[in-house]
């Protein structure tokens, strides 16, 4: 008897435990793979791309991205006029502009929301944006306090008047960026840190937050208040959080998914199949692989030793049997036509420019002579008393995939072959790879940088000698003054001129970095079933523009 | 009963320990929670950041912050106890999800680790004692072959390897269940397979032995000897001693299977907590593996004293003083 009440005391808590459980839940009308669990949903202080597609949906600011183009368009502003100089902008708001909640929007907002981003003890990691800003290098770096000093101010409540340190002229762009979107203030206020999970949660943007389980989903419904409500187009967004390649594909395949739109949730290994299919699409967007030096220790010091192992990197090679998505072997960090801006040649470029297996050919016998008689000059030939010496990389990054170790085992491969190197190759986990990289503990190490903007300061301001995300030791007062003097130019011919003469001293004459090539997005719809999702290079994808085809 | 009371005080100083060595020894692996491709826009937003969590404290002051032994001096000069700690019941905020305190994430995964760890102890134990109960009566013959082969076999093959053939088999091909998520029941049946079959493995190779070792005993042939019917030797006398080691590896399988299982969760895309026992100590999450850790601390703990408390009703020969 006593096993009887056991057993059915242990039924009733199994089928209390399934019903706390399982929560069934209709499907949402657009389901989204987002990819990893967001860190958070704070506009100011996210930084992952996953975190950027949620809050993006639920916060926007004077601009928003268009979804064609990747660029800024009007959002709360619904136009503005720039000064002869470009350093004044004056933004008009719409007259319509309440939160999700029924507060008014006003420039007061604009104001205390961008105050809030560049105040050190908010702790944005992405303030830089506002360096851009007038004060707001001074307030980021704590240089100054008085966070009235910032240039943006309300001249009445729908005019907003932002003055800027040099004219940027991609400055429209930079105000659809998460941390300029304009938050609720007495939120804010009253929660601190955690407003994100108040309820209800005050949205600017094009949906309003229904429900967050932390690694299972986020649920958007549309924003009635939205001053663009009707583009609107979908009621209620389901954003799904995984990490597994494999259950993304089979996700989507069973329908359960939507839209695969985290290029990591992409099983690289499947691509030859994958690519085939019609609703696998490929687009280029900015971003650039390259490996770093640390210029800081010997050999590596010595420019001629960079350029020789620079000069026998067979890019092509590793685009053509590694990667396998079409990218472009790159010379130069800026990947072509970012803003309308063309890279200078830089190091190799006569091979990554070849259109040809003849030319191209040609092109690697040369460099690769070029490349011995350089480790020759500095001391090494044939690669004779050269050190051995590491290359580091993140050990299973990209959807699992082993595209960092095969590319090294390439580079290790060229290096033994062409120059007589011993390279040994060192795999390290994430956090180990970033902080080794930051404290210039390691010789060689891969790297890479995903643009924000379209303009080539995105790439380029990495390498300044004050920069944070330099990470070579590497620093030019040379290139630092082009960069200066590019600021500083409002002609965008001239700009671009003085941006191409700093690039080549990076890529051609100094070569902190190789260049390895330009990535390719890949992501996955069912175009017969899902609209409203375009290629474009800064890999935006406004979520109010996307829907279900019924 | 007293022994059990012993017991149960001796866990708290053993959980300290251990939530103390996870405490320290996450901080000591290198780099940190707020460490990430891109640095900072300036040296002073990182300390900003390193200050809101207490991470520019001494790692001693963090430790007694951490279990709210943390005394503060407040803004009107008097002394205090900073807020939260271990001893209050608050693990903090998750370094890595900054939306969500530890308690929040544990909370809101556990019952679905839970669910999912007790319908794949069920299976594992719904298959496995029936087949090491057949294949120790029927040893030496074919039927005993044929599942100790399957037992094995199922304990070598790893959940990755198992989950994604599931998956192909009954999902994609067959079509009967869902590829993954979790809310309907029908989402449930795959991983809990995919979950409990090693357990299975296990328990069905623990039976058997247990069951061969009784079938050989005195108190069996005695038992024969009075006659008593073949079907009740086995059920009523062998039986229950031969699951004895069942009942002993019940206690660390159940803790095992409770807490999640990353491989599973990660290959069915289920929200529960396993998935966060290995990204939060790659994401150097400190105060979240610092909870987890304790969480599987206490479980094991406590399942192993009532496995020892379950010997005691099964096995009159058990007595504790």
């Amino acid at each position: 008897m006593r096993i009887r009440v056991g057993k059915l005391l242990l039924l009733l808590l199994l089928g209390g435990l399934i019903a706390v459980g399982c929560r069934p839940e209709r499907r949402a009308d657009l389901v989204i793979l987002n990819g990893p669990e967001i860190e958070t949903l704070d506009p100011q202080v996210l930084t992952g791309q996953a975190d950027g597609r949620v809050s993006g949906a639920l916060f926007e600011g004077l601009t928003r991205f268009d979804p064609v183009t990747g660029r800024g368009v009007p959002g709360w502003a619904e136009r503005w006029d720039i000064s002869p100089d470009g350093r004044t902008y004056t933004f008009h708001l719409r007259t319509n502009a309440v939160f999700s909640t029924g507060e008014p929007i006003t420039a007061d907002d604009f104001v205390w929301s961008w105050r809030h981003a560049v105040d050190p003890a908010t702790a944005a990691d992405y303030s830089g944006f506002f360096f851009y800003v007038k004060g707001g290098r001074e307030l980021v770096t704590g240089a100054s306090t008085n966070l009235a000093t910032l240039g943006i101010r309300a001249l009445d409540p729908r005019t907003v008047v932002v003055e800027l340190e040099n004219p940027a002229p991609f400055f429209i762009d930079l105000c659809a960026m998460r941390i300029m979107a304009v938050v609720p203030r007495w939120t804010i206020e009253k929660y601190g840190d955690q407003w994100v999970r108040a309820d209800p949660l005050p949205c600017s943007g094009a949906f309003q937050l229904r429900s967050w389980r932390p690694n299972d989903r986020i649920r958007v419904e549309k924003n009635p208040r939205y001053w663009d409500a009707a583009s609107v187009r979908s009621e209620r967004v389901d954003f799904l959080s995984g990490d597994s390649p494999t259950t993304a594909l089979n996700l989507l395949l069973t329908g359960e998914v939507d839209v695969l739109i985290e290029r990591n949730l992409i099983p690289l290994e499947l691509n030859d199949v994958l690519l085939k299919r019609p609703d696998f699409h490929t687009f280029s967007y900015l971003g650039t692989y390259f490996i770093r030096f640390n210029v800081t220790r010997k050999p590596f010091d010595d420019v001629r030793v960079r350029k020789a192992i620079s000069l026998v990197l067979d890019k092509r090679r590793i685009v053509e049997r590694i990667t396998r998505l079409g990218e472009r072997p790159a010379s130069a960090v800026t990947p072509p036509g970012t803003g309308g801006y063309q890279p200078p040649p830089g190091l190799g470029d006569n091979a990554s420019s070849a259109t040809n297996a003849v030319e191209y050919a040609a092109a690697r016998a040369i460099n690769i002579a070029e490349a011995q008689r350089l480790l020759a000059e500095a001391g090494f030939p044939g690669g004779k008393g050269f050190p051995t010496f590491t290359y580091m990389f993140n050990a299973g990054g990209g959807g699992g995939s082993r595209t960092h170790e095969q590319i090294g085992v390439e580079f290790q491969a060229m290096l033994r072959e062409h120059l007589g190197l011993q390279m040994e190759l060192r795999p390290v986990e994430w956090k180990t790879y970033l902080s080794e990289m930051s404290l210039l503990n390691y010789d060689v190490i891969r790297g890479s940088w995903i643009g924000d903007y379209q303009d080539p300061t995105t790439f380029l301001d990495c390498f300044l000698a004050d920069s944070g995300n330099n990470r070579t030791g590497w620093r030019n007062p040379q290139y630092d003054a082009l960069m200066a003097r590019a600021a500083a130019t409002s002609d965008s011919t001239k700009r671009f001129d003085l941006l191409r003469q700093a690039e080549t001293l990076l890529t051609r004459d100094e070569v902190p970095v190789i260049p390895v090539y330009n990535y390719t997005g890949l992501y996955a719809f069912d175009t017969n079933r899902v609209g409203g999702i375009s290629a474009n290079l800064t890999d935006e994808h406004p979520v109010w523009a996307m829907f279900r085809k019924r | 009963m007293s022994y059990f009371l012993r017991r149960l005080l001796f866990m708290v100083p053993l959980i300290l320990v251990i939530v103390t060595l996870a405490f320290f020894l996450v901080r000591v692996a290198p780099g940190g929670p707020f460490d990430k491709e891109r640095k900072p826009a300036s040296p002073a937003v990182e300390r900003a950041l390193a200050e809101k969590y207490h991470l520019n404290e001494s790692l001693f002051s963090q430790y007694l912050r951490f279990l709210g032994l943390k005394w503060e001096e407040g803004a009107n000069g008097s002394w205090q106890r900073a807020p939260g700690g271990l001893i209050a019941g608050d693990l903090g905020l998750s370094l890595k999800y900054r939306n969500h305190t530890v308690s929040d994430i544990i909370l809101q995964g556990l019952p679905v680790s839970l669910t999912l760890g007790f319908l794949a102890f069920g299976f594992a134990m719904g298959f496995g004692i029936p087949i090491g109960f057949y294949t120790a009566v029927r040893r030496g013959e074919w039927a005993d072959w044929a599942g100790s082969l399957f037992a094995l076999v199922v304990i070598c093959v790893p959940g990755f390897v198992i989950g994604p053939l599931l998956i192909l088999g009954f999902a994609l091909k067959a079509g009967w269940f869902p590829v993954g998520l979790w809310g309907a029941p029908v989402q449930a049946v795959l991983p809990m397979v995919a979950l409990g079959l090693y357990f299975g493995g296990r328990v069905a190779r623990l039976t058997r032995e247990g069951m061969t070792q009784a079938l050989q005993s005195e108190y069996i042939r005695t038992a024969r000897a009075k006659g008593a019917s073949e079907l009740r030797v086995l059920l009523k006398h062998a039986l229950p001693t031969a699951v004895m080691p069942v009942v002993s590896y019940s206690g660390p399988m159940l803790a095992d299977l409770l807490t999640g299982s990353f491989v599973v969760e990660n290959i069915f895309q289920i929200p529960g907590i396993g998935v966060f026992m290995v990204n939060s100590s790659l994401s150097r999450d400190y105060t979240m593996v610092v909870g987890l850790v304790l969480l599987y601390a206490i479980l094991l703990l406590v399942l192993n004293l009532l496995v020892d408390l379950a010997y005691s009703f099964l096995d009159p020969r058990v007595r504790y003083e």
